[in-house]
């Protein structure tokens, strides 16, 4: 097995467009971006750059982070889903960013980036490669995004019905509830938590003043989940270089584990695909562990599956504040990197897609 | 410089249709006909909707069964504003059911008030008059 | 059966309709948001590459060949050369013209990159490669390519 380093990495802060309801405090300003002008940096609005120039920044970011040129590169793979921007062949106009001319060897995943590291990371041990290029973008703003999210279900048995994920995750919610394994309470808890620790990361541009003993009052959308349990979806972009045999984090192990989508047939109270994913990567305690969440109760579910103690979970903040589909789990493994490159010895990078949990990513960085 | 964006509506749409092969379609035949099917697997078990293949253990199931068409809420999600989108338009719940007869539970919605619907709580399909083979043959679950 | 049951078929179910329908608001970056106000002063702006100097019409936000931003915009001319044509025959769904009919690659003067378009005013089988064309603008003030109605044979119909 070729030991894979994360060398670069470089991302666009999520930008949330469609500020929520319960959002109050701190101005909600339109986020900037800071990317390459013709005089040296220049500050624009998330609308102003198309998705060619998002994937630019990042990937041009990522290169000049790993001390690497486009030259250097000897295989590219994106994640993103068109249907979030209503653009189809949106990937291949965003593979202008990298530079598609000559021709590269080059692959898409319709799934969130962590899943384009994990078929780049396969890719490097081939042996024939040693530079893997990974980016993902999406702008969930443009879309329906819950509704994009339902083309996910099982055509036959649930997309007739239309749930909207956050009825799926209700009855998540509940059959928690209803085993005694977690309270209305705790998941406000883990929302208020969230956004504590968002307002003092660097990269996420939103805070919001929730009170915790006041969110209970704020009716069910989907009983017993709020508003505020759900994610608030945002824009933005990511990429990693990946290294064989080269420098920073490395990846110690890397696997994905998927769970029935019939709900019907599987336990909602635990994620089995998480801890196989989870021991099939290497196991054992982080010291650190970045999580991707659509919903509140998924962090405790989580956090049992993976045995993790809180203090441990999403200094960061996660992706509750602002999640942004098919980018948020390639930053996860960004934000572990970071924890690594700030002196942790091992993190975990966690990537999920379907509902409830359904697929789970698991990354664990190691100090090279 | 700072002039007003240029903004398209934009709609994408697709007439898929879905061929079904021999067991859902015979899970769909049933629900036209008001019967709710369910397969048995190589275990014993009873899983609803019918599949031709458990979940579990990847194995071909056997022979459909008929289940229902009432049963037991097992988990409930209440709903006080129904979108446009949902099912019925009266406030409800999503729920998972376990029917007379299955081993499973089985997504569905239940109409009624949060205070009205619990766990444990026994239901019965309500069918719709016109009906092509689909879930929205059951209209809804009702106490 | 119920009175109330209207459901006659006896037939096996073996197919089902999944129509799938999603609603946007689609927002135009800058860099289509400045050709679209240009196009609709019946202007053709394109952007050139600070590396290789290759124009874009329609413009791009970034060189697909050197991955750095095009911000420079370049005035093209209205008319330019046909790169390589086909004659629509046939009809299908959404269709916004009557068959038969040109779409061509034209690269317009001063450009480097072949803008795809309408050829019209002249009978499919006359277009050749390398036909000098020239725009025709729109009366209705569209922001969109739309606003060149198509393009047809220099100084007008041979």
């Amino acid at each position: 097995m070729r030991r894979v380093h994360v060398q670069g990495v470089g991302r666009l802060p999520p930008a949330v467009r469609n500020v929520p309801s319960y959002a109050t405090g701190p101005a909600w300003d339109e986020p900037q971006w800071s990317v390459a002008g013709p005089d040296g940096p220049e500050l624009l609005t998330p609308a102003a750059l198309d998705e060619a120039e998002m994937v630019q920044a990042v990937t041009a970011a990522a290169l000049a982070d790993a001390g690497l040129s486009r030259d250097d590169v000897g295989f590219i793979c994106s994640g993103s889903n068109d249907y979030h921007q209503g653009r189809p062949f949106s990937f291949v106009m965003a593979l202008d960013g990298v530079g598609c001319w000559p021709p590269k060897r080059e692959s898409h995943v319709e799934m969130d980036g962590a899943f384009a590291l994990y078929e780049a990371w396969v890719r490097l041990q081939h042996g024939d490669v040693d530079v893997a290029l990974v980016y993902a973008y999406g702008r969930s703003s443009l879309g329906p995004t819950d509704e994009v999210l339902s083309l996910q279900l099982d055509p036959y048995f649930l997309a007739p019905l239309g749930p909207p994920p956050i009825a799926l995750a209700g009855l998540q919610a509940q059959a928690l509830v209803d085993a005694g394994l977690a309270t209305e309470a705790d998941f406000a808890a883990v929302v208020a938590r969230a956004w504590r620790a968002a307002a003092d990361d660097l990269y996420t541009s939103v805070s919001a003043e929730l009170v915790e003993d006041r969110m209970l009052l704020h009716p069910a959308v989907a009983s017993p989940l709020r508003a505020h349990d759900q994610a608030s979806f945002a824009d933005g972009a990511a990429a990693v270089v990946l290294v064989a045999e080269g420098a920073g984090p490395a990846i110690e192990g890397i696997a994905h584990c998927i769970d029935p989508m019939d709900f019907g047939t599987r336990d909602l109270t635990t994620s089995r695909s998480a801890r196989l994913a989870h021991a099939a990567a290497g196991g054992g305690i982080p010291e650190v562990a970045e999580l991707h969440l659509r919903f509140s109760p998924e962090a405790l579910i989580l956090r049992d599956a993976l045995g993790l103690e809180e203090a441990l979970v999403d200094p960061t903040g996660g992706t509750l504040p602002s999640d942004v589909p098919m980018v948020s789990g390639l930053t996860r493994v960004i934000a572990a990197t970071e924890h690594v490159r700030g002196g942790a010895g091992r993190a975990l990078a966690h990537c999920t897609a379907g509902p409830c949990l359904q697929q789970n990513l698991v990354t664990l960085l190691v100090a090279p | 410089m700072d002039q007003p964006a240029l903004t398209s509506r934009f709609t994408l749409a697709y007439a898929y249709k879905r061929s079904l092969g021999p067991v859902i379609g015979a899970f769909m035949t049933g629900l036209r006909d008001r019967r709710i099917l369910g397969a048995r697997t190589a275990d014993g078990r009873v899983i609803v909707p019918a599949r031709a293949y458990d979940p579990a253990s990847g194995e071909p199931t056997g022979d459909l069964v008929e289940v229902g068409p009432s049963g037991v809420i097992e988990t409930v999600s209440h709903v006080a504003q129904p979108s446009p989108t949902d099912p019925v338009q009266v406030p409800f719940a999503w729920a998972l059911i376990r029917l007379d007869g299955a081993d499973t539970s089985f997504l569905h919605v239940v109409e009624g008030s949060a205070e009205a619907l619990h766990r444990g709580l026994r239901v019965t399909a309500r069918w719709r008059a016109e009906r092509d083979g689909s879930l929205r043959d059951i209209e809804a679950f009702v106490p | 059966m119920s009175d109330s049951d209207h459901t006659h078929e006896t037939a096996p179910v073996t197919r089902f309709k999944a129509p799938t329908r999603l609603d946007y608001t689609v927002t135009a970056a800058a860099v289509t948001a400045d050709f679209l106000r240009h196009i609709l002063e019946q202007r053709l702006v394109g952007r050139r590459c600070p590396v290789c100097a290759k124009v874009y019409l329609p413009p791009r936000g970034v060189c697909p060949t050197c991955a750095v931003r095009c911000h420079e915009q370049v005035e093209a001319g209205h008319a330019g050369t046909i790169d390589t044509f086909s004659v629509v025959r046939i009809p299908f769904e959404g269709q916004v013209l009557e068959p038969p009919y040109v779409c061509a690659r034209i690269l317009i003067d001063g450009t480097d990159a072949p803008l795809l378009h309408i050829v019209g005013e002249i009978a499919p089988e006359e277009v050749t490669l390398g036909m000098r064309v020239e725009a025709v603008w729109d009366d209705r003030p569209l922001p969109t390519l739309a606003r060149v109605r198509y393009f047809r044979p220099e100084g007008g119909t041979p």
